[in-house]
């Protein structure tokens, strides 16, 4: 298993993983707790621009409404702990089933149905628009008054019911981040790895050669939706508040797909290195203003508005590709090499 | 020799339009056999109803003695067709190799091992050395031969191919005329070609179907098809002769 996710990765890109791991294991030793809590969002964003990535940056098909699939993680996972005190991890698998299966209801009536391209993009907000209404009718999980988890201060980590400190929450996203890169880095050189490139450049061609395009859409829609589950359930633990205004609202969808388009859709280290960029720099700048004073509420946007445009005007590929060139890294899916 | 492919009173309107209007004619295992005919004609439609993108409006098509009228476009290749498209369409943003993997994964699971198939594939096709190329950076005629290597890739028994010489220098020609020459005779494999380069009609099809105006107007060996006075008044003109 682990030589053959290994297999044909050259040397020094392993180098480079291991070396930016380790610092990210060693970060909470010397990073304060502003710091670990500006890397906890990144690894957020990575993990989730990840999971998005699947669906459009593998298969093609671009979700508008990802933030449907936190908010279900992060309701299922907190309502059963409020009111069952079913602990997150034993929740965890009825969020993602719940999601998978809202995410296969979306794929079958698109798939199947011929909604394609932009149409699709507008059905996905429409569900994500569907749930953040609907939640805010639910009464079982509070509507819009929102769902708080019981919080106290925690003295010690409970890894069980996620309750704790700061840098617990930190190595809980990071080995999740760690996961999902594996998982993508093996879907990405696996079979439907490749037939999902084949949808994504032209599906048409890719049905003369065999494939059954409806199928492995419905495949990446299923695993897209699954893996951003658990992003919920991490958000739910970790703010310990949940309002439907704010989770479902499409300007999360759009946060979600920011890192991965600015880093480089498609690619493996595109949404870590766009989660990076964006939030770390978003964090300074915003400290920045602090430091000196102004109070510019919504700078960040303006900031997330702004590196859009250089990266669409610049380098439409994202940061990554002329990245991967420099360090050689750009045939990282070469498996000819052995 | 077995038929490989029937088509059986085959016609396809589009909205008024009768884009094939009851055509038959039979390919046999192991021939190379070319639709010739003038734009218009009918040809490509001819070829997307027996690759499952159009259903035929009345008749049928049997493939190895099955009905494929009403498969669609993936599983008729699942069934042994294989195509390519007269305006080419690579996967533009995947490497040559890649390209021709994605075919190769159809029947080979392993992505390592379909990896092999391609670079056999892609070194009969005189492609091996530009296997690291992104498609979308390949000349024309590259990206024709690529579209044959992926289309065969996909262990077809019969081969469907829409205009692959169109467009191409006569030396390229000759060398793709070689390339399929070899595809049947080596590997057995049916090939049904359209075509407007006669004179690559003439050195490979063994047999020739003439359509005009949706109708098949002659069938034959190329030799007597040539000199069929309805052929040459509706396509070839007189000077052909």
């Amino acid at each position: 298993m682990i030589a053959r996710l290994l297999h044909g990765v050259p040397r020094h890109a392993l180098l480079l993983l291991v070396l930016m791991l380790a610092v990210l294991i060693a970060a909470p030793l010397f990073a304060g707790d502003y710091l670990l809590t500006v890397l906890i969002l990144i690894l957020y964003f990575a993990y989730t621009g990840q999971a998005w990535n699947i669906l459009m940056g593998f298969a093609g098909q671009l979700s508008l409404g990802h933030a449907l699939y936190v908010g279900l993680g992060a309701y299922v996972t907190a309502a059963l702990y409020v009111h069952f005190g079913i602990g997150p991890w034993v929740g965890m698998p009825a969020a993602i089933a719940i999601s998978v299966a809202c995410g296969a209801s979306i794929g079958f009536l698109a798939f199947r149905f011929g909604v394609a391209g932009v149409y699709f993009s507008i059905l996905t907000i429409a569900f994500a628009e569907f749930a953040r209404i609907g939640f805010d009718h639910f009464a079982w999980v509070q509507g819009s008054s929102g769902l708080f988890l019981p919080v106290a201060n925690y003295k010690a980590n409970d890894i069980v019911n996620l309750r704790g400190q700061p840098v617990m929450f930190y190595y809980v996203i990071l080995a999740m981040t760690v996961v999902a890169f594996v998982i993508c880095h093996g879907l990405l050189r696996s079979r439907v790895g490749y037939f999902w490139q084949a949808i994504r450049e032209d599906e048409f061609a890719a049905r003369s050669l065999g494939i059954a395009t409806f199928r492995y859409k419905m495949y990446a829609i299923i695993i897209s939706s699954g893996m951003t589950a658990p992003a919920g359930v991490f958000y739910a633990f970790y703010y310990n508040n949940l309002f439907p205004e704010q989770t479902f609202f499409i300007v999360r969808s759009i946060e979600i797909i920011l890192g991965p388009v600015i880093g480089g859709v498609g690619t493996l280290f595109g949404p870590v290195i766009g989660a990076f960029l964006l939030t770390g720099l978003s964090e300074g700048l915003q400290n920045l203003l602090t430091a000196y004073g102004v109070d510019a509420p919504g700078v960040t946007r303006l900031f997330y508005g702004f590196c859009l445009l250089l990266v669409v005007a610049i380098l439409p590929n994202g940061i990554w590709p002329p990245f991967a060139k420099v360090l050689r890294l750009d045939r990282l899916h070469d498996k000819s090499e052995t | 020799m077995a038929d490989l492919l029937q088509v059986t009173n085959v016609s396809k309107n589009f909205s008024g339009l009768r884009a094939v209007a009851d055509v038959s004619f039979s390919v046999p295992e192991g021939a190379i056999f070319a639709v010739i005919g003038p734009n218009g004609a009918g040809k490509t439609t001819l070829f997307n109803l027996i690759a499952g993108v159009f259903a035929p409006n009345s008749g049928g098509i049997q493939f190895r003695g099955d009905r494929i009228d009403r498969l669609a476009p993936d599983e008729v290749c699942r069934r042994g067709i294989g195509r390519t498209f007269q305006l080419v369409r690579p996967f533009l943003g995947l490497t040559v190799e890649d390209n021709v993997t994605i075919g190769a994964l159809l029947h080979e699971p392993n992505p390592n091992a379909a990896m092999q198939r391609a670079h056999e594939i892609l070194s009969q096709l005189g492609l091996f050395a530009k296997r690291r190329h992104l498609a979308a950076t390949l000349t024309l005629p590259d990206r024709k031969r690529l579209e044959v290597a992926r289309a065969l890739a996909t262990g077809p028994k019969l081969l469907l191919l829409d205009e692959v010489m169109a467009g191409l220098r006569p030396t390229e020609i000759d060398r793709i005329v070689e390339v399929v020459r070899k595809l049947n005779s080596d590997r057995g494999i049916t090939v049904l070609l359209i075509e407007h380069v006669m004179r690559a009609v003439m050195s490979i099809a063994s047999r020739v179907l003439v359509l005009h105006h949706g109708a098949a107007i002659a069938e034959g060996a190329p030799e007597t098809v040539v000199r069929d006075p309805a052929v040459v008044r509706s396509y070839l003109g007189e000077e052909a002769l």
